[in-house]
């Protein structure tokens, strides 16, 4: 028999603690939660499923953020696949130096560019749309995906570009038909971080919307605030944040820690 | 179709890749590039092809000035040392991609593609995907698809380097005989002076940038016009030995030296050069100059002995035929077949041969 070691099992039931709290605490009333301490629930309920799913001032925030979290993703995506092809193909005056300063974005924390954005949009009237949040997270998402699907790209040898241009390829044509399908897996990497930011900023996305794009992160932590204590919905709204995630993530689970380490390996 | 280069230059910041080249190709021919890596062959290969532009003269294909014709539009083909296809196209569309792009009809891009498989083996893989073939099976579609186009002029840089030596001799000897009958200029860049020979046609021997020599392979290693050509078309590398010759007798040293019938050198100092194979273990006839060493290093192969010794101070290669057994250290006599040396003048040009 193989020895099971108790120390990973340990681990895993720790990480995995908060999240089945979480799941546990979404199908309690929070009559329930409040009262008494239990390891699952004694009245199982899916009450808080059902009112989120039907009411608006709840689904329309799951709706506000993945329209401008798909939003960011397709900018971010778009805009860094000439760009990283650019840094990984060209040599330019200063690109090892543009590339780096790139990253330099995510050394500030974003609650810098709050104010600027929020006055820059209401000045130009995006203030409370998706598009406003969905370019404000390009801020982070795109240096991001030009580093991941440089790292991809550089992996592709200059010999394919070379071999489908002397094919007769259009440089369109052979980036669209030959270079894309090539670096697939890099450009799932990159969306799925583009996506996963995106999804879990939040003081950008409260700052720049107030009712009409509102986030769903910010309808939770407004609902814990105004209406007292409704754990129970909390808890199931906060269950269904996870789903999108774990749901991209599936697609790219081969290829995450080569996105970790920005395409790199 | 004839191929040329007129004084290109090729500059890349500070380095100079390709000083002032000027070389005719010649049309339904191997033409080999041959040197050592970073001589400029690919580099040349990237400006025939149009992936490069030269930093100034010009390339004319057959009667016209291709130099500002973009790569797509000048019907070439290029075979990499790396095996690159398409990865997520089947080896059916790998070959048959450039007929795509060029709109072939579809029975036509069935009937073409049905050939150059056949011709390289490649029929029972049509279905399969690049990255489930074996190395030599992918080079074999990367050569399907330089043949498939039929181009004005096919490239081929070290296409054979990246495969094991059966793979490389099996594909070698069928490498003339696919280019046969086509109306193509072949360029052929290799590091192997072997290779270079195996192949025939012409050859240009690279250094530096720059072609040394350009002329029918087996004539350029017969009679290289200087010494740089005959260093860079040897494997081993060539025996050089100053001699100084006095009324018609060369000396190598105190010892060593041997009388001459050529009447065109004057006296004074040469450089000598004789290819490792004319220096033996035996005599390879009653003339042969005695040379006196001390073994550095013994390889064997399985037919040749390869042996590097030393003669007061200059180091010097045998190449043998046959196994013998060779003891490193100790002072054995060496052979030199002093016909086949290559004497060179001023500049390291050719004095006689």
């Amino acid at each position: 028999m193989k020895k099971i070691s108790a120390v990973p099992i340990i681990y895993i039931l720790f990480l995995m603690l908060p999240i089945y709290w979480l799941v546990n605490m979404s199908f309690k009333t929070t009559n329930e939660i409040l009262g008494t301490f239990s390891l699952w629930p004694q009245e199982f309920t899916v009450a808080n499923y059902v009112k989120i799913f039907t009411d608006s001032t709840w689904y329309t925030g799951y709706f506000n953020s993945l329209t401008y979290v798909g939003l960011n993703t397709v900018i971010s995506v778009s805009v860094a696949l000439p760009a990283a092809y650019a840094f990984s193909r060209f040599r330019f005056l200063g690109d090892k130096h543009l590339f780096f300063w790139l990253l330099t974005n995510r050394m500030a924390p974003p609650a810098v560019f709050a104010l600027p954005f929020f006055q820059l949009y209401s000045a130009i009237e995006l203030f409370d749309t998706p598009l406003a949040v969905a370019l404000a997270h390009c801020l982070f998402n795109i240096p991001l995906a030009v580093w991941i699907l440089e790292g991809f790209m550089s992996g592709v040898p200059k010999e394919l570009d070379e071999t489908a241009y002397v094919d007769g390829y259009p440089f369109w044509r052979f980036f669209i038909r030959i270079f894309l399908p090539t670096i697939a897996a890099g450009i799932g990497v990159a969306c799925f971080f583009a996506f996963m930011f995106s999804w879990v900023e939040l003081l950008l996305a409260k700052t720049l919307t107030s009712v009409a794009a509102k986030p769903i992160a910010a309808t939770m932590t407004r609902t814990a605030s105004t209406a007292g204590y409704e754990l129970g919905l909390l808890a199931a709204a906060g269950t269904l944040t996870i789903i999108p995630g774990a749901f991209v993530i599936y697609f790219v689970r081969n290829y995450i820690a080569k996105g970790f380490a920005l395409g790199r390996v | 179709m004839t191929l040329a280069l007129k004084n290109v230059v090729k500059r890349v910041g500070a380095d100079t890749h390709i000083y002032d080249t000027s070389v005719e190709l010649v049309s339904n021919q191997f033409n080999i590039l041959l040197g050592t890596t970073l001589a400029g062959k690919t580099t040349l290969m990237q400006l025939i092809a149009g992936l490069e532009k030269p930093t100034s003269g010009e390339v004319w294909f057959g009667g016209k000035n291709v130099t500002g014709v973009p790569v797509q539009k000048r019907n070439v083909s290029y075979v990499h040392q790396q095996f690159i296809n398409y990865p997520h196209f089947s080896v059916f569309e790998n070959i048959a991609s450039p007929l795509r792009v060029a709109r072939f009809s579809k029975a036509d891009i069935e009937q073409r593609v049905g050939r150059v498989a056949d011709l390289l083996k490649l029929t029972p893989m049509l279905g399969r995907n690049p990255s489930e073939l074996s190395g030599g099976q992918q080079q074999r579609t990367a050569l399907a698809r330089a043949l498939v186009k039929d181009a004005d002029v096919v490239l081929l840089d070290e296409p054979l380097a990246n495969l094991d030596y059966k793979l490389r001799e099996e594909l070698r000897d069928e490498l003339p005989k696919l280019f046969q009958d086509r109306d193509c200029t072949v360029v052929y860049a290799t590091t192997e002076p072997i290779e270079a020979l195996l192949l025939g046609g012409y050859c240009a021997t690279m250094n530096e940038g720059r072609i040394t020599q350009f002329g029918e392979t087996a004539a350029v290693y017969r009679r290289p016009f200087d010494l740089l050509t005959a260093q860079v078309f040897s494997d081993p590398p060539i025996n050089i030995a100053e001699v100084t010759l006095n009324d018609g007798r060369f000396a190598l040293n105190d010892q060593v030296g041997w009388a001459t019938a050529r009447a065109n050198l004057t006296n004074g100092s040469y450089r000598m050069a004789v290819r490792p194979h004319f220096v033996t273990l035996e005599p390879s006839s009653e003339d042969s100059i005695k040379l006196e060493g001390q073994v550095l290093v013994a390889e064997l192969s399985g037919s040749e002995s390869v042996v590097h010794f030393e003669v007061d101070g200059l180091s010097w290669v045998s190449q043998s035929p046959g196994i013998h057994a060779i003891e490193v250290g100790k002072t054995t006599e060496f052979y030199l077949d002093k016909t086949q040396c290559m004497y060179f003048g001023e500049n390291d040009q050719l004095m006689a041969a």
